[in-house]
């Protein structure tokens, strides 16, 4: 059997067909723990297909798809509509799948700052708010393996940054494997460990600069895309103190940002860090 | 006590108001309102059965009911046809197989109305037996599987991937179903089970803010609907069954009335207040 040391879940030449048809055809990948592996490709290239077959939702048609015994997933679907006639508190909601401690459930939806929405129905929260609440969800159920579809839709740029910052500061935290869906090719989070590039089969993969600069991907999205794939980088380069200063990384510290540190800055979890880029920037 | 018709009916109606409510819930959830149809329908074919083979009438259509959901189960996944249009197929043929099969058995005259329509005063201590105990059941199993079966409602594949179980759990419930129709038959009959599913879940509705909550709501509004609808039938000498199910439609409306937003709000008020 597998051991704690394998990686969460394996997939091995694992596809599905639907009517005749290959959706996403030999795929190979493996998520450890303490590992963010993203997804990318254009729409219909089995991005949520190969998810949910690492997640078991769906059987693979050739291949073999294993999870680790016991493995406890966190998953953000892509779309996910709660009927009206569910009656549904945020609060309750939290704890759909499972008992969550509530100290956990607290901790999570403050760093997803839906805290104040604990009380409201579920069906009057408007898109970005639930989209944070799914987040929230997923997190304080303390995963072994967070599964998230396409997270940032809907999320405005900052909001984007933001996002990918925390689900790094989850990483970090509780040494979590995660497995990303993006069809958003210009914004690949510098944290992210493997970066699959798919298109009905794996068409390359490796570290996010590698996968930027290959041939593959060139050829499926374009040398355009390819020039404009930001990678947002987590240098840990400067710090911001409390009064506004900044102390660098040889540990000397400066009142302004410098033209050098500019666009370098370090990974936090808070929207206000996000937001202190956009001032060092401009 | 239960020497009284009287008593027996309303020991009987409480019994089946009280596990109908929360199972009542998720056919409101899930949309599955024609489902419950299609399992009443096919008790009349269970029923006939009953008569032919002189077996339980409750195990029958307790039987028939789950050949029902599991062919159900198979069609979806075999015919390329929606949902609703193999319900109505299922529904419709389970019910004229039914009725040809009793009108073959010439030597035994059968009250239709009776299936039809209920026949709640006629309870004898043997229904409520069976009401009681095969409530109880229904109920524990309905709260083993609460939690999967809640989740797998508000998304299938969310549960999937959290290891709910939700295949285990959707048969589990669909073979709740058929038992509640088949121990709930006598009281509003076949035509009318669908109602008692659907009117108390959905007069809770309005006034739960959580799902645990509509189900011990919905069923305090069946228990009152039987209460109300019986004593109704007893001072003005309508029929039992439709009696009840009127009853339950004016607990609808009275909670779709302005009042009960203003009640909830006030408790909202205070509950904040107490925080």
């Amino acid at each position: 059997m597998l051991q704690k040391t394998d990686p969460l879940i394996t997939l091995t030449g694992a596809g599905v067909q639907r009517s005749g048809k290959w959706m996403v055809h030999g795929v190979s990948m493996s998520v450890a723990a303490g590992e963010i592996v993203t997804l990318i490709g254009p729409n219909g290239s089995g991005k949520s297909t190969t998810a949910k077959m690492a997640l078991g939702i769906i059987q693979p048609d050739e291949g073999v798809a294993v999870q680790r015994q016991g493995l406890r997933v966190g998953y953000v679907p892509q779309k996910l509509a709660i009927d009206w006639t569910l009656p549904l508190t945020v609060e309750r909601f939290m704890r759909l799948t499972g008992d969550v401690n509530r100290s956990e459930a607290q901790e999570a939806m403050s760093s997803t700052d839906t805290m104040h929405l604990a009380q409201s129905q579920v069906i009057t929260l408007s898109g970005g708010e639930f989209q944070r609440v799914l987040l929230a969800r997923a997190i304080a159920r303390k995963p072994d393996l967070l599964v998230l579809d396409e997270p940032v839709q809907g999320v405005d740029f900052k909001g984007e940054v933001a996002l990918y910052d925390l689900i790094k500061s989850i990483r970090d935290r509780l040494g979590c494997g995660v497995l990303l869906i993006s069809h958003d090719l210009h914004v690949v989070m510098a944290a992210t460990d493997r970066v699959i590039c798919l298109n009905g089969h794996v068409c390359c993969s490796g570290t996010p600069s590698k996968v930027a600069t290959s041939a593959e991907y060139k050829a499926l999205f374009g040398a355009r895309a390819s020039a404009g794939l930001a990678i947002y980088e987590h240098d840990h380069d400067h710090e911001h103190l409390p009064d506004g200063r900044i102390r660098h990384a040889d540990g000397s510290v400066s009142e302004t940002p410098t033209v050098e540190n500019a666009h370098l800055h370090e990974g936090g979890a808070s929207a206000k860090a996000v937001e202190e880029v956009g001032r060092d920037a401009g | 006590m239960l020497d009284d018709f009287f008593t027996r009916a309303i020991l009987a109606g409480v019994g089946v108001a009280l596990v109908v409510g929360p199972l009542g819930c998720f056919i409101v959830w899930r949309r599955l309102a024609y489902f419950g149809d299609t399992l009443s329908h096919a008790a009349l074919l269970g029923v006939a059965l009953a008569l032919l083979f002189e077996v339980s009438i409750t195990l029958a259509v307790f039987g028939v009911s789950v050949c029902v959901s599991l062919a159900l189960l198979l069609l979806q996944r075999r015919a390329s046809l929606s949902s609703d249009a193999l319900l109505g197929l299922l529904a419709h043929s389970a019910l004229a197989v039914g009725l040809v099969v009793l009108a073959f058995m010439t030597w035994i005259r059968v009250d239709l109305m009776g299936f039809l329509f209920g026949d709640i005063l006629a309870v004898t201590r043997l229904d409520i037996a069976i009401i009681w105990a095969g409530g109880a059941v229904v109920l524990l199993a309905l709260a083993a599987i609460w939690r999967s079966l809640f989740a797998a409602t508000v998304n299938l594949e969310l549960a999937q991937a959290e290891g709910m179980r939700p295949e285990r759990a959707n048969i589990i419930f669909m073979l709740l179903m058929a038992a509640v129709i088949a121990i709930s038959m006598k009281i509003v009959g076949v035509l009318l089970i669908t109602a008692l599913l659907i009117i108390p879940a959905a007069a809770a509705r309005r006034i739960a803010s959580g799902p645990e909550q509509m189900a011990i709501l919905s069923a305090l509004v069946g228990v009152a609907a039987v209460v109300s609808g019986l004593f109704g039938s007893l001072e003005w000498d309508s029929p039992a069954g439709p009696s009840i199910v009127v009853a339950a439609l004016f607990l609808f409306l009275i909670s779709i009335l302005p009042l009960p937003t203003a009640l909830r709000r006030q408790q909202k008020a205070s509950s904040k207040g107490a925080d």
